[in-house]
């Protein structure tokens, strides 16, 4: 029997960051509360080493690995850097609030951790199968962590929801990947696309293969968010503690996004006509419904889960436009949007303190009294959300309209931005709450060095990435 | 009809009545029994597509463990029946509607025509499928198989999170204590006068 093993360096960060979370499960066991430290301080060790890991190993031509399982190519390696940079902010924006509130425990940063490895997972998939299995590994973590304070009823029943949702949206994707495997006969994802050029020529098969599609279709808007797969968004935001609503609204969207362009660019690029029309209705409705419905929020974090549907209207729309110069726009806005939204919970955190959550509207009234330089810290982040020059969301917003006009759907343009002008007037009322209004509460802000650090300089990339967007932008527009 | 097709049909009527059984009698206990009968009718098409080891495996995994512990929690629970199937009737006109127009749309589209892949040959009488299964899940498959072992460490790690609570004040034995204990800590040596009487 010959055996030869895999190549496993392109996986290496994968498995570094498996290994890691295990051994910090079972380190964790052994260590008192007060050192807890050290299992957060392994965590972003980790998190951290793999950026590490990726850019070392980076290399500019694709490398699939596992028997066509696993793919390494510049884009994985952009995705799976910001996720983990990403996660890594987050969890450093979580523990002030986790340990005020006794919920600062190891399996925190363990179940966190291994929604990473999925992330990953999904990143860098290849074939069906790695796919939905990275896609599970993340729901499943995400569950747990939506119902971590389970003290809490709210949490157990956002928990509840979501699960009950995600496992349809699950059923919903695995079931056009069936129909797809039945198809085309493989598992593999140029494979899958291989036949279905070779099916494309019968029309019953034609038609089966648009069946597929509409379901994956479905699966990818759920995780996604897009409406009208949307519900659960607000509900888990809302239900969620704050740190685990924060992780949710930032990195899985960009595992989201990696998924919509490995299965529909990467696998069913054949049939770009009929999902292109599919994502189309998504990103008008997200649009639509996003920004008109955000208005009617008094809770901040239900405004900002229909700000993150609006902001995957753009995001869909630039994967709608089906061409490179379209994918790099949404892949662009996309990361963009999770600085963002990381930004903006961090906030949430920054007000809030030990049996008091800053999650309505009202608790940011006076701020600029409290602290001028967070006031002015929120005030970027929210310029940025409604898209507002000289900060990055507006580029973002750009450069997706750009590609949206170059396809001739000029139509589809000018509703976007009307839409983003009726959006930017939530966003701009918690900028006339902060300046305008006298504050409801004067307790000093909470916050260690470190948090306050981070988050200005959260703030000050919104700035510092508009007036150079170009770094970013030749980043995505590289890979892809 | 040839006798594969008989047992076929057969089997297949079995599935689906005992399917529906689960959804529809009144009593948790017996809808847990008719799962029981839907698996080994499921296991017995597993058998006849020659993919015994699958076969086994649900019977041994779902019936003999799954299906066992389900047993006990719906005996141990007080699940009140009614309440569960409050709007079963309501919902139902619905519930049809949708389930019906699926099905005919999945028949209409999903024709026997659809899938290309040609079946697979019939295997000799000595071909061990769950060696080929061993051999394909640890070269060509060893990359999805490790994340599903990841996926179930995660899903025990969450239902202890999810679950554990440590309570203040029970009484517990640890055994290593027990054993490490010294004679001096129990047993205390007292001198005592002898009494004259």
């Amino acid at each position: 029997m010959n055996l030869h093993l895999p190549d496993f360096a392109p996986v290496l960060p994968e498995l570094t960051v498996m290994l890691m979370a295990c051994a910090i499960l079972v380190i964790d066991l052994f260590l008192p509360q007060e050192r807890r430290h050290i299992t957060y301080g392994l965590t972003q060790f980790t998190l951290l080493g793999g950026v590490a890991l990726i850019l070392v190993l980076a290399t500019p031509d694709p490398r699939i690995t596992f028997g066509g399982s696993y793919v390494a190519d510049p884009l994985s390696d952009l995705l799976k850097s910001a996720v983990l940079l990403i996660s890594a902010v987050v969890f450093l924006y979580a523990r002030p609030y986790l340990q005020a509130r006794e919920l600062y425990k190891g399996e925190f940063y363990v179940l966190g951790l291994f929604g990473v490895l999925g992330m990953m997972v999904m990143i860098s998939a290849h074939s069906l199968l790695t796919l939905y299995l990275g896609l599970e590994l993340l729901a499943l973590s995400l569950y747990a962590l939506v119902a971590f304070n389970r003290d809490a009823s709210a949490a157990s029943e956002s928990a509840m929801k979501y699960f009950v949702l995600g496992s349809i949206a699950s059923g919903m994707l695995l079931y056009g990947m069936s129909l797809l495997y039945g198809i085309t006969g493989s598992l593999n994802l140029t494979g899958v696309a291989a036949g279905i050029v070779a099916g494309l020529t019968s029309p019953d098969l034609n038609l089966a293969l648009v069946f597929a599609l509409a379901f994956v279709v479905v699966g990818i808007g759920f995780k996604l968010g897009a409406v009208p797969f949307h519900m659960w968004i607000p509900d888990v935001y809302h239900g969620a503690p704050t740190p685990v609503a924060l992780f949710i609204s930032a990195a899985p969207k960009i595992a989201g996004f990696a998924i919509a362009i490995r299965l529909l660019v990467d696998g069913l690029a054949p049939l770009q006509e009929s999902w292109s029309g599919m994502l189309l209705v998504l990103a008008v409705l997200s649009l639509a419904i996003g920004n008109v419905v955000a208005i009617a929020q008094t809770n901040i974090k239900r405004m900002f889960a229909y700000s993150t549907i609006a902001h995957i209207g753009f995001v869909v729309m630039g994967l709608m436009v089906g061409n490179e110069q379209g994918y790099a726009a949404g892949m662009f806005y996309v990361l963009v949007y999770a600085l963002m939204s990381a930004g903006g919970f961090g906030m949430i955190m920054l007000l809030s303190r030990k049996g008091f959550e800053a999650d309505n509207l009202e608790d940011f009234k006076g701020l600029n009294d409290r602290s001028p330089w967070f006031a002015f810290v929120m005030l970027l982040l929210m310029f940025s959300m409604a898209g507002i020059p000289p900060t990055v969301g507006f580029y973002a917003k750009l450069a997706v309209l750009q590609s949206v006009i170059q396809a001739d759907l000029i139509w589809l343009a000018l509703f976007a931005v009307i839409l983003s002008v009726i959006g930017a007037f939530y966003y701009l009322r918690v900028v006339k709450f902060m300046y305008f209004d006298k504050p409801v509460d004067d307790a000093p802000l909470t916050g260690s060095g470190d948090f306050n650090v981070v988050l200005s300089l959260n703030g000050l990339a919104m700035i510092a990435l508009g007036l150079f967007p170009g770094v970013l932008m030749s980043l995505t527009a590289a890979v892809r | 009809m040839t006798v594969e097709e008989i047992l076929f049909y057969a089997m297949s009527t079995v599935l689906v009545g005992a399917a529906v059984a689960v959804i529809t009698v009144r009593n948790p206990v017996h809808a847990a029994l008719a799962l029981v009968l839907a698996f080994f009718a499921t296991a017995f098409h597993w058998v006849m597509l020659e993919a015994e080891f699958l076969g086994i495996l649900l019977v041994l995994v779902y019936v003999g463990a799954v299906m066992v512990l389900f047993l006990f929690v719906v005996m141990m629970l007080d699940i009140n029946v009614a309440r569960m199937r409050e709007g079963f009737a309501r919902f139902l006109p619905v519930g049809l509607v949708v389930a019906v127009g699926m099905m005919g749309l999945m028949a209409m589209v999903v024709g026997a025509g659809v899938f290309r892949i040609p079946g697979p040959e019939r295997a000799a009488a000595d071909h061990s499928n769950t060696a080929a299964l061993g051999h394909l899940l640890y070269t060509e498959y060893v990359y999805p198989f490790e994340i599903a072992a990841v996926i179930l460490l995660v899903a025990i790690i969450a239902a202890i999170v999810l679950t554990l609570r440590r309570r203040p004040g029970t009484l517990h034995l640890d055994p290593g204590r027990q054993a490490r204990v010294r004679r001096n800590e129990r047993v205390r040596m007292v001198k005592m006068h002898s009494e004259k009487q």
